[in-house]
């Protein structure tokens, strides 16, 4: 920590890593890699502007950006609480709650798009009763591609975070106490500034995942233009028709993940 | 206090402006002792009182938590939030006090100067050297006013070369602004500079209470004596000495100690002579001894002894300071055979 | 040296492993295969067609792939090996034809219409087309990308009716599920779609689907490796036989 940064020296003699290493690297990185220059080769260039400015497309990246914002603060505000309760609070069960915290991790989204519909949907549990009470259906709104993309992108932010307040430990909200500062305060003032990176990172994860969001928003939000048809279930359904404008939307998913990632990156680092 | 296969069981009290050291072996309760007065840890039983406010009181049931005790901590890590910078830090507490923000500045910016940190008010934590965070550190701590300084280990994680002057600024800042505080150590010279009083815990109990300098000048437990950096035998008090457990007599001046009293005599590493055959003439202690260890210590050599075969059990870590010319010259090597050697006016023998 | 090459060795084996398994496991019993890309709407038929036609055919064992049928012109024109593909548009089976893929020209074995599908017992109380405009309705639709929305263009664009869907489904089996599962009060998928979930639906014939109906039609393909087994199973699905067996899962007949 009080080290001054410092940059890596040419001179320094890299620690040696086993050759047989770069061959499984080689080959990770190219299946990741290869795909996406494929889709760059299959790219019909001078269709592009007209692909993409076509009032579905835009309708969908605007609907895209909106819902994965909206999701993302909701991940923020319901999933930092849960993420500091699991890595501070003193719960019996506590471990069984981060399993299935980690559940839409594990599970094909659309299964978490099913579940949702059985929870949410006209006939289930709750939905039933949101009709009856407010008049409410939930499927076929953006609110409910919101609420799938939060299921999915949930743990993504919970986890980050809660990685991120067990390495900053609880020594410095100690130290706040003892300088009279109330728990309140020490986690407002120490707390979340401390673990302000790790919360970021987690952010834009979150953010990442539900803009890529197909699975449980098609099986519980269905897929309307300017409604419910995020970019990837466009691109699904453009597929169809019209596979140029299909890879056009995909290559532009690529440039907003790429943006994405590159905003997240250092944090991540730093973190 | 009980922990599992450990129990604190001590009454201790500092008097206000007064610095109490607590020195202790490792495992002896100091970080317990300092996690209770703090709140940071609930005994099971016990009564802590900050001047006139009742803090912890298991009988009646409070425990006042470590926001509202006005107990405050200088741990070895300066542990500075990294997030803010020095200036912040140390407005923090009054800040979290309700101060305003201008006021709580200009408080540390008075702060900064009075540990000679006035220039580093704008640094981060991570800009700073680790003596430089650690008297932000105790300025931080400072800063709400304290009725309690708790002082824990403050100078063990620092450089060599920033010691001396953190334990300078501590005298001032703590000792002679008359701050009243716990200091935990392990370092004679800590508690020489720094309290008023020394308590010794060992196993969880005071074994020792007393002014400083009379505490380390004639220690009574092997623990005072290795850290007050001398040796003790202990013993009965005899006529012209003090008799070991095995009938051995070490002769040495009594002092305000009575023929048949339980007593240990005390005598400074410098004042052993150490021979490689065994001298004859008197009046001389001669302990015959093993060698455990040779380690060198500045100027001198300290040659620490282990029971030699057959030999008295009781001169296990004593310790000779010789020179390097004269290891040199007795060819030794650890496990060798020697003898230490203590003229009996170099041996003070007092009660325990 | 030796044991850097054996590592590598595994790890080519595994990926060779993973790629290959499949054509491994079917490999070995039967002396041919015959490889059939259907869409998904032929399910029933075409399973009940292959007990048949390996009945007929002993030591010949068909492999059907059921999909999207634009998903599986695509692999087929990006080289997916089959013998006969069957499609549940004219304009999919163009994408086949025009890439040259496809020997002589398809037959139109069977066609298919839309069907209003509602809840059983249709609470609703939908008699027709133009009930489906009713804004107290939550409706779903295919897209119009797939064949069975490009129908529900046609029907509007004849009745002049416009419908505002909650939902334009991706595939007519979903929009059948948002029905089946309570979730939208109407639908409009295919007759035969309807037949295949029994009573947990109702359909509701309406006279403008005939606006829209669906062509079904049957290509071999010129690089298949089994032409003659391939002409006969699509003489099958033409023939009588096949004709009963669609007809009894609500197509209609070829034309």
């Amino acid at each position: 920590m009080t080290a001054p940064v410092r940059t890596r020296d040419r001179h320094e003699a890299a620690v040696g890593l086993p050759r047989l290493l770069w061959v499984p690297a080689g080959l990770a990185f190219a299946l990741i890699a290869l795909p996406v220059v494929g889709l760059g080769l299959r790219t019909d260039w001078p269709r592009l502007p007209e692909l993409l400015l076509s009032e579905a497309a835009l309708d969908a990246l605007r609907l895209s950006l909106l819902t994965a914002s909206c999701s993302t603060v909701i991940c923020i505000v319901l999933g930092g609480p849960l993420a500091v309760v699991l890595a501070r609070g003193r719960l019996p069960g506590l471990q069984v709650l981060r399993s299935i915290v980690l559940l839409p991790l594990v599970l094909p989204p659309v299964v978490g798009g099913l579940a949702l519909l059985y929870l949410v949907g006209r006939t289930g549990l709750v939905g039933q009763g949101l009709e009856l009470a407010f008049g409410i259906t939930v499927p076929f709104t953006t609110a409910a591609v919101v609420l799938a993309q939060t299921f999915v992108a949930l743990p993504f932010l919970v986890v980050s975070l809660e990685g991120a307040l067990r390495t900053s430990g609880q020594r410095y909200e100690a130290v706040a106490a003892t300088l009279g500062a109330s728990p309140a305060l020490a986690f407002r003032r120490v707390t979340v500034p401390l673990v302000l990176p790790g919360l970021l990172s987690g952010a834009v994860l979150a953010f990442a995942r539900c803009l890529g969001e197909f699975g449980a928003t098609i099986a519980f939000a269905g897929s309307l233009q300017g409604t419910t048809r995020t970019l990837p279930l466009l691109v699904y359904l453009a597929r169809e028709s019209d596979v140029d404008a299909a890879v056009a939307l995909s290559l532009l998913l690529v440039v907003v993940a790429v943006v994405v990632i590159a905003i997240a990156r250092p944090r991540t680092v730093a973190s | 206090m009980r922990r599992p296969a450990f129990t604190l069981d001590v009454s201790i009290s500092a008097a206000p402006g007064e610095v109490l050291a607590v020195l202790g072996p490792n495992g002896a309760g100091k970080s317990t002792l300092l996690g209770v007065l703090s709140g940071l840890l609930r005994p099971d039983e016990g009564l802590v009182r900050v001047g006139e406010h009742v803090v912890t009181d298991t009988a009646a049931g409070v425990h006042v938590p470590p926001h509202r005790r006005g107990v405050g901590l200088l741990a070895q890590q300066a542990l500075l939030f990294p997030h803010l910078t020095a200036r912040d830090n140390i407005a923090f507490g009054p800040r979290a006090a309700g101060v305003g923000r201008r006021e709580a500045r200009a408080r540390a910016e008075e702060l900064l100067t009075g540990v000679d940190a006035a220039a580093l008010g704008d640094r981060r934590p991570a800009q700073m050297s680790g003596g430089q965070q650690q008297r932000v550190a105790l300025a931080r701590a400072l800063a709400p006013e304290p009725a309690l300084l708790l002082l824990d280990e403050p100078l063990a994680a620092l450089d060599v070369d920033a010691t001396p002057a953190m334990r300078a600024l501590l005298r001032r800042v703590v000792r002679d602004g008359k701050q009243t505080a716990v200091l935990v150590t392990h370092s004679a010279l800590d508690a020489l500079v720094l309290a008023d009083r020394v308590v010794v815990l060992t196993g969880g109990r005071v074994v020792e209470d007393g002014g400083t300098r009379d505490v380390l000048a004639r220690p009574r437990s092997a623990f005072t004596a290795r850290i007050a950096g001398l040796d003790l035998v202990p013993g009965v008090c005899d006529v012209g000495g003090l008799r070991t457990p095995d009938g051995l007599l070490v002769s040495g001046l009594t002092d305000g100690v009575d023929v048949g009293d339980t007593a240990v005599a005390v005598f400074p590493p410098s004042a052993v002579a150490v021979y490689a055959t065994r001298p004859d003439g008197s009046p001389r202690n001669v302990l015959p001894v093993r060698l455990a260890a040779i380690e060198p210590r500045g100027d001198v050599v300290r040659l620490r002894a282990a029971a030699p075969p057959g030999g008295p059990a009781w001169v296990d870590g004593l310790a000779a300071d010789v020179t390097p010319a004269a290891v040199a010259d007795l060819g030794v090597e650890p496990g060798a055979e020697l003898w230490f050697v203590v003229k009996a006016t170099e041996v003070a023998i007092h009660g325990q | 040296m030796t044991r850097r090459l054996l590592a590598v060795g595994a790890a080519v084996l595994v990926l060779a492993g993973c790629g290959g398994a499949a054509p491994a496991e079917t490999d070995p019993s039967p002396a041919r295969t015959l490889t059939v890309f259907a869409a998904a709407s032929l399910t029933d038929v075409f399973t009940e067609l292959e007990t048949r036609f390996e009945a007929d055919n002993p030591g010949v064992d068909v492999v059907l792939n059921y999909g999207a049928s634009s998903d599986l012109a695509q692999q087929l024109v990006n080289g997916g090996p089959a013998d006969v593909f069957a499609a549940a548009s004219a304009s999919t089976m163009a994408t086949v034809t025009d890439a040259g893929l496809v020997e002589g020209t398809p037959v139109v074995f069977a066609r298919n219409r839309l069907q209003i599908v509602t809840a059983p017992g249709n609470p609703e109380g939908i008699a027709g087309f133009a009930d489906l405009a009713r804004p107290d309705l939550q409706v779903v639709v295919c897209a119009p990308q797939v064949p069975c929305g490009a129908a529900v263009e046609r029907i509007e664009t004849a009745t002049g009716i416009t419908l505002t869907p909650v939902s334009e489904e991706p595939d007519v089996r979903s929009t059948l599920g948002r029905v089946t599962t309570g979730n939208a009060d109407a639908g409009l998928v295919y007759v035969t779609d309807v037949g295949s979930v029994g009573d947990a639906v109702e359909g509701v014939d309406f006279p403008e689907a005939e606006q829209a109906v669906t062509d079904y039609p049957i290509g071999v393909l010129a690089t298949a490796p089994q032409p003659e087994l391939a002409r006969a199973f699509a003489d099958l699905v033409s023939g009588a036989d096949g004709q009963a067996v669609l007809a009894g899962a609500g197509f209609v007949g070829a034309p």
